[in-house]
């Protein structure tokens, strides 16, 4: 069999996808991702953000961000740490920031990253990426030469920072997996 | 469990002119090629007890009054590319109402709320990997792309396997809709059999008699090979 076609989940995914998020008030008013580590989890937490940009730079304020993630140690759900799910959802601002509110994952593959998937209008199939750790290095960051840059976050404001740049001048490394 | 590697011939390509809203936001590199590792093998797990009694029955899971428009069951089963069924996955839907206009602050479509319409639901598949949902066929729509674009009537569709690597997010259109050949996102899939399977065909045995007809719609994930030999079917 052959994997079913990706479709855009264009410029409305907020009511199906963050529905409490954006307004609409259904299943008892908890969104899907909304915790991505719950508050037993012992680790170093942190707020991670950063914008959606397309080619001319402008915010993609309609963009959704996924985060999947291992735990502290290193581990993934069902294996992780008690309370943690590992899955976050975001939605972006005006300026096109999004944020997770999240635990530093331990090292997989020797760094610590979140693997990211982007949704919006324009998108025919969710962009996949990484976010790593200032000063991280393996396998992938050595293959995305010398554009690794671009999948390395930036400490700022107590956090970091990641601008996903869709197209254009420092555009973002995406991942066929 | 080592994730076969995606056909993207399948897939829309990242540019696809007469879909204006990739021209900026198409990235112009080719995706990094890698083998999948624990983080893309991995996924988010949801329990059955995430979902709530009528999550899956947008005709009432809104107000609990019913909503205006023709009453459908949409149904299906979720497979790998091994034809395996994919069993406790999330699926969440959202669509337009029976007049085409999305419950969303950015849509301003002359076609009226509906007060008893949300127009998103979710459910897990079975132990066979089946899942149904109860809605109301949603209508078509215009939209900004330059000329006089309409939308053929969808449903979109969000799909977590069992590895986050199997992400997919779709939409699914309904037989005999002749906006389906005219549509620039439809026809972004550069394989016509492939549109062809996101077209969900009449299923009068699904029928409920007097109450809903049915819409059948099957969905394929890729797949995980259990060994790198094992690939796809």
């Amino acid at each position: 069999m052959t994997e079913t076609s990706s479709q855009t989940a264009g410029p409305y995914l907020h009511i199906g996808l963050l529905p409490n998020a954006s307004g609409l008030p259904m299943y008892g008013g908890a969104d899907v991702g909304s915790v991505i580590a719950g508050p037993e989890v012992e680790g170093e937490r942190i707020a991670v953000r950063g914008r959606v940009l397309d080619g001319e730079g402008q915010p993609a304020a309609d963009a959704m961000v996924e985060a999947w993630q291992a735990d502290p140690q290193g581990r993934f759900p069902p294996d992780a740490a008690r309370g943690f799910h590992g899955f976050g959802r975001s939605g972006c601002d005006a300026d096109g920031v999004w944020t997770f509110q999240t635990v530093r994952p331990g090292p997989v593959g020797g760094a610590s990253f979140l693997t990211l998937m982007i949704f919006a209008r324009g998108i025919g199939l969710g962009l996949h990426t990484r976010m790593y750790w200032p000063g991280s290095s393996d396998a992938v960051l050595a293959a995305a030469g010398d554009r690794a840059g671009t999948l390395v976050a930036e400490a700022r404001d107590g956090g970091l920072w990641f601008d996903i740049r869709l197209q254009g001048e420092g555009e973002t490394v995406f991942l066929d997996v | 469990m080592t994730l076969s590697p995606r056909d993207r011939t399948v897939h829309p390509p990242a540019l696809a002119p007469a879909y204006r809203s990739t021209a900026l936001r198409a990235p112009r590199h080719a995706p990094l090629s890698m083998p999948s590792g624990p983080a893309e093998e991995t996924g988010p797990v949801f329990g059955h007890d995430l979902i709530g009694g009528t999550d899956a029955d947008l005709v009432h899971n809104f107000s609990g009054a019913p909503a205006l428009g023709e009453r459908i069951i949409v149904h299906g089963h979720l497979r790998d590319e091994a034809g395996r069924p994919v069993p406790d996955a999330l699926v969440e839907v959202w669509q337009a109402n029976a007049g085409g206009r999305y419950r969303h602050a950015k849509d301003g479509y002359l076609a009226p709320l509906d007060p008893n319409f949300g127009g998103c639901g979710r459910c897990m598949t079975d132990a066979e990997g089946r899942y149904a949902f109860r809605t109301i066929r949603p209508g078509a729509y215009p939209w900004p792309n330059g000329g006089n674009d309409w939308r053929p009537a969808h449903i979109h569709f969000s799909l977590f396997g069992h590895a986050f690597g199997q992400r997919l997010v779709t939409q699914m259109y309904f037989e005999g809709d002749p906006h389906v050949a005219l549509c620039p996102i439809v026809q972004s899939v550069p394989d016509a059999a492939a549109i062809d399977r996101l077209v969900a065909r009449l299923d009068m045995e699904g029928t409920v008699p007097f109450d809903a007809r049915a819409y059948r719609f099957d969905l394929v994930l890729r797949g995980r090979a259990a060994t790198p030999f094992e690939g796809r079917a």
